[in-house]
């Protein structure tokens, strides 16, 4: 099996907080959408033909195309690729882009599952982020997507916001169960080099929580979602049960899958590869039939690690016996006397064969992650 | 030997002396342009970077004027005063000097010390302005600090750019004319003296040496007077750009010896050449065997790499007589060496050997000067690292090294200037008016202070309009404690230091701010404490790690987060453990950026 990731670099305005590769600039869409078919057709062969049973539409913001648009890109990859029937196929959204019309369009084109940029239910929180949505739009949108017949929903949440108590955090949290999606994504909000909230917050125009306010904000957020059913399945992702996006769990897995568009990154299993972030750029590569991204082969080492990496973030941690299949005895023993010291203190633990993460060990899994690597 | 001139280049850093070298090389068709680099003489990369020289060079030249030919030699000498005693010895080599100063800037310190050396050798100074091209020299100012220092007369002073080329031929003629030939007995023993030696891995130590009188032929019988070693000369020759080989070497002259030696100690700058058969009665004078001013540990940053650092020490000596070292161990950085330098820069530069030539990444930990101890029984020890000094209770009284330190600076600038020098435990001893608005200040202080954070800090009071330099005046008893720093209550022998006992307090509490900042946060809190004895003076916390995960892992951006996290797993592994926690190197030398 494998995925395809699809890049649509455009959004509606910034968000205060965004550090991925996006534009505010719709006027060249059509010229992207041209360079995006012709990328589509010239990396036919990337995939091999190994089945492709997710497609992903991301951004910047897809659900600023047309359904017109999205179906003459889903027209391309079926064309080049041997999509399944029934394949995965998820649209990232803002709710302000969810009219009834839209999400029937959507529904009826083949998007079986939708990704909704809820980020938070408070309009405080959600100027502060200068989303497009108001809380009005962000409570009602998943309501309408399911009287168009949607039954994989997915919401995005954001805590540690600036100002968020803990209290304004579990109202958050409470009301996107309410809706009762089948699937949560909740991240951690980083300030990153560059964004206007990185300016506001050395301006000292805002102050975020304490490390100890986000920890608390995130154990919440697990007690919360545990409760209801949900599974924490990865470091920032929640899922009903047999609800897991199948399109991001092959980033962890280590399933090969292609990205299309500018800025999107593909893996082949031993090689990794990152198109041109700029969309003019991109666009002209393209026209010109000159390379638009650079790659990276992988090393035993680099794969190993990235192993470690994604297994780590996953419920089910990383298989040793997996492990050992792929990278033999010797690399099994390493990793076991790496993983001795995060063990003893609580961090990891085994089970089943298995090296998977405590829950006092998930808020420190980037530490306990760079412990097990291996060195070159 | 009447058409033989020695000279030497007195010059600040900066000052143009390598960039007026060169043109020298290319006037006299020494080096062709095709084989001109920037600062032809500084061989090594080192050098180049930092555009000084750290080992004296000598090269000969051949200047025809008016129908007669003339062999020049030029002995370039490093410039900074960790080196002042190779300095010394090859002005002692020669018979005069260029004094070469910066049109736009003037003389500074080190000049003036390397100046009076020069005069003190009855050398012919030749004052030269360079950087005259530049729209900001201001030459009437500069002559006149000039004259005021060597009471020349105005219109003895050259001009000169190195840059353009301009005035270089005037100055080869004044050496020419103004330089004396060198004087000695040709018929005499041989009496040679060596100002420097290089290592070359074929040949064994290469010794650079100035005849002063007799001469010195291949196959001769030579004995080292100071070492008391002898050796067959199996090449002898004269420095070009390169070695070429010689029969002789005559009176006046400037040359090398290869005699398969493989010991750099064994070529002591300033030591005597003569026959084993028919040796000169006196030694050349000013021999000293230099002593290491400043000490510190040094540490392979991986633990196994003991072997392959001592390897690399060792061959470090070769070139470098006046570094030494012996092993030494340490709870915080595993086992290492106890090294001792000239002064700081030399520190920068073995450090920064280590890592270029042999690719070895090393720790190292405050440097300290070495103290004398005498014990309550009347016994002395020399004590080269804080945690050999015995305990209290045994210890009669410790004494410290004490330096003449000079400083020149402009005269807005005096009253930072002796603040600092107060504050670092000076005592002013003289203040003199070079010029009007330069100044000359002299304070006696203990070296010890000049280790820590002193160069910059004097940098910055003064702007960057103070230069520096300073000699060893012996050693005096001083009123000094050994600071302790605990990290959990395990003691980081690596961060022991001996501080005035006025300057403890003060002390302790900056260096438990400044490792607070260094000592990044981890799954516990760590205490940092500072004691006198076991009397704890400061204390800072670090706080737990409580959140350390990045949530997002972008759109299969997988390649980002790996790099991230093994770079953080390299800075990691270069962290030393005390106790249970990890201290970043930074952190040894902690105690040297107090101030930033």
């Amino acid at each position: 099996m494998a995925g395809i990731y699809i890049h649509i670099p455009f959004c509606k305005q910034a968000c205060s907080y965004c550090d991925f590769y996006f534009t505010t600039h719709l006027l060249d869409k059509q010229d992207f959408l041209d360079a995006l078919i012709k990328e589509i057709a010239t990396r036919k062969t990337y995939l091999k033909s190994l089945p492709i049973e997710t497609l992903y539409f991301g951004g910047g913001t897809p659900s600023q195309l047309s359904t017109k648009e999205l179906q003459a890109v889903i027209k391309a990859v079926c064309i080049h690729f041997n999509v399944i029937e029934n394949a995965e196929i998820t649209v990232e959204s803002n709710p302000d882009d969810l009219t009834e019309e839209y999400l029937q369009q959507l529904f009826n084109i083949g998007i079986n599952r939708l990704s909704i940029g809820i980020q938070s239910f408070k309009n405080e929180d959600l100027e502060l982020m200068n989303r497009a949505h108001n809380s009005q739009e962000a409570e009602n949108c998943v309501a309408l997507a399911r009287k168009s017949g949607f039954k994989n929903i997915s919401i995005d949440l954001i805590y540690g916001l600036p100002n968020a108590t803990l209290e304004d955090w579990k109202t958050n949290v409470e009301k996107a169960l309410q809706l009762d999606t089948e699937h949560i994504s909740a991240y951690n909000l980083t300030i990153e080099k560059g964004t206007p909230l990185a300016h506001s917050v050395t301006k000292g125009r805002i102050t975020i929580p304490s490390d100890h306010e986000v920890v608390l904000q995130h154990n919440l957020l697990i007690e919360l979602l545990a409760k209801s059913g949900l599974e924490h399945y990865e470091t920032s992702n929640f899922a009903k049960k047999s609800s897991r996006s199948k399109h991001n769990s092959s980033y962890w897995k280590g399933t090969h899958y292609l990205g299309v568009g500018p800025s999107a990154h593909s893996f082949n299993g031993s090689s990794r590869s990152w198109n041109i972030s700029n969309t003019k750029k991109y666009v002209e590569l393209i026209e010109k039939e000159k390379s638009h991204f650079e790659t990276e082969t992988l090393s035993l080492i680099d794969r190993i690690n990235e192993f470690i990496l994604t297994g780590l973030r996953t419920a089910e941690g990383i298989g040793l016996v997996h492990f050992e299949s792929y990278f033999g005895k010797k690399a099994l023993s390493n990793l076991l006397r790496e993983s001795q010291e995060s063990l003893s203190k609580g961090l990891l633990e085994k089970k089943q064969h298995r090296l998977i993460v405590t829950a006092r060990g998930k808020v420190l899994l980037d530490g306990i992650t760079s412990d097990l690597f291996f060195e070159k | 030997m009447k058409n033989i001139r020695n000279f030497c280049i007195i010059a600040h850093i900066d000052h143009g002396k390598s960039t007026l070298a060169d043109r020298m090389l290319q006037i006299t068709n020494t080096i062709s342009d095709r084989d001109l680099q920037e600062q032809t003489l500084d061989n090594m990369d080192i050098e180049r970077e930092r555009g000084i020289t750290i080992k004296s060079h000598a090269i000969q030249m051949d200047y025809e004027q008016d129908g007669e030919q003339y062999i020049l030699n030029l002995i370039d000498t490093p410039g900074h005063v960790d080196f002042s005693y190779e300095v010394s010895r090859s002005i002692a080599a020669c018979d005069g000097a260029l004094l070469i100063v910066d049109a736009t800037q003037g003389i500074q310190a080190q000049t003036i010390s390397n100046l009076y050396l020069a005069i003190g050798n009855d050398l012919e100074i030749i004052p030269v302005l360079n950087k005259m091209d530049l729209p900001s020299a201001n030459p009437e100012e500069v002559k006149d600090q000039i004259e005021e220092l060597i009471g020349c007369d105005r219109e003895d002073i050259l001009s000169a750019s190195g840059k353009t080329g301009f005035g270089v031929e005037s100055i080869l003629e004044a050496v020419i004319d103004r330089i004396p030939a060198p004087k000695g007995n040709p018929k005499a023993p041989l009496r040679a003296m060596i100002f420097d030696s290089v290592y070359n891995s074929f040949r064994g130590i290469i010794a650079y040496y100035r005849v002063f009188d007799g001469e010195i032929n291949k196959g001769d019988k030579v004995k080292f007077l100071n070492t008391g070693k002898e050796y067959s000369a199996d090449e002898i020759g004269i420095l070009k750009l390169k070695q070429e080989k010689r029969d002789s070497v005559k009176t006046g002259d400037v040359g090398y010896i290869i005699s398969g030696i493989k010991e750099a100690k064994e070529v002591k700058v300033g030591d005597t050449i003569t026959h084993i058969a028919n040796p000169c009665e006196q030694m050349v004078q000013g021999f000293e065997d230099v002593k290491p001013m400043v000490f510190a540990g040094m540490y392979p940053v991986d633990t196994d790499e003991y072997e392959e650092m001592r390897d690399a020490m060792d061959k470090l000596q070769l070139n470098d007589a006046s570094l030494t070292f012996e092993p030494e161990s340490s709870m915080a950085l595993g086992f290492g060496f106890r090294c001792g330098f000239l002064g700081m820069l030399h520190m920068e530069i073995v450090q920064e050997r280590l890592e270029r030539e042999f690719n070895m990444t090393v720790i190292t930990t405050v440097p300290n000067v070495s103290y004398i101890a005498t014990d309550k029984k009347g016994e002395i020890l020399n004590v080269h690292n804080p945690s050999d000094l015995p305990d209290p209770s045994k210890l009669e009284f410790v004494e410290e090294p004490y330096i003449n330190a000079q400083i020149i600076t402009k005269s807005d600038f005096i009253g930072p200037v002796m603040s600092l020098c107060i504050e670092k435990r000076g005592i002013l001893k003289n203040q003199v008016y070079l010029t009007t608005n330069r100044v000359e200040i002299n304070f006696e202080m203990p070296l010890a202070e000049i280790v820590f954070d002193f160069y910059d800090r004097l940098k910055s009071v003064s702007k960057g309009y103070a230069s520096f330099d300073y000699a060893p005046i012996g050693f005096k008893r001083s009123d000094l404690s050994k600071l302790d720093i605990l990290l959990n209550g395990d003691q980081v022998d690596a961060l022991s230091a001996l501080i005035h006992k006025s300057n403890a307090y003060y002390f302790g509490k900056k260096i438990c701010e400044k490792l607070k900042e260094l000592i990044p946060r981890q799954q516990f809190d760590i205490a940092i404490q500072a004691a006198i004895g076991a009397k704890i003076i400061s204390r800072e916390t670090v706080k737990a790690l409580r959140k350390d995960v990045t949530a997002k892992c972008y759109g299969g951006d997988i390649s980002r987060k790996r790099k991230l996290l093994e770079k953080q797993k390299k800075g990691k592994k270069r962290m030393r453990q005390v106790g249970n926690v990890e201290v970043p190197q930074e952190a040894f030398l902690a105690v040297l950026k107090l101030n930033d």
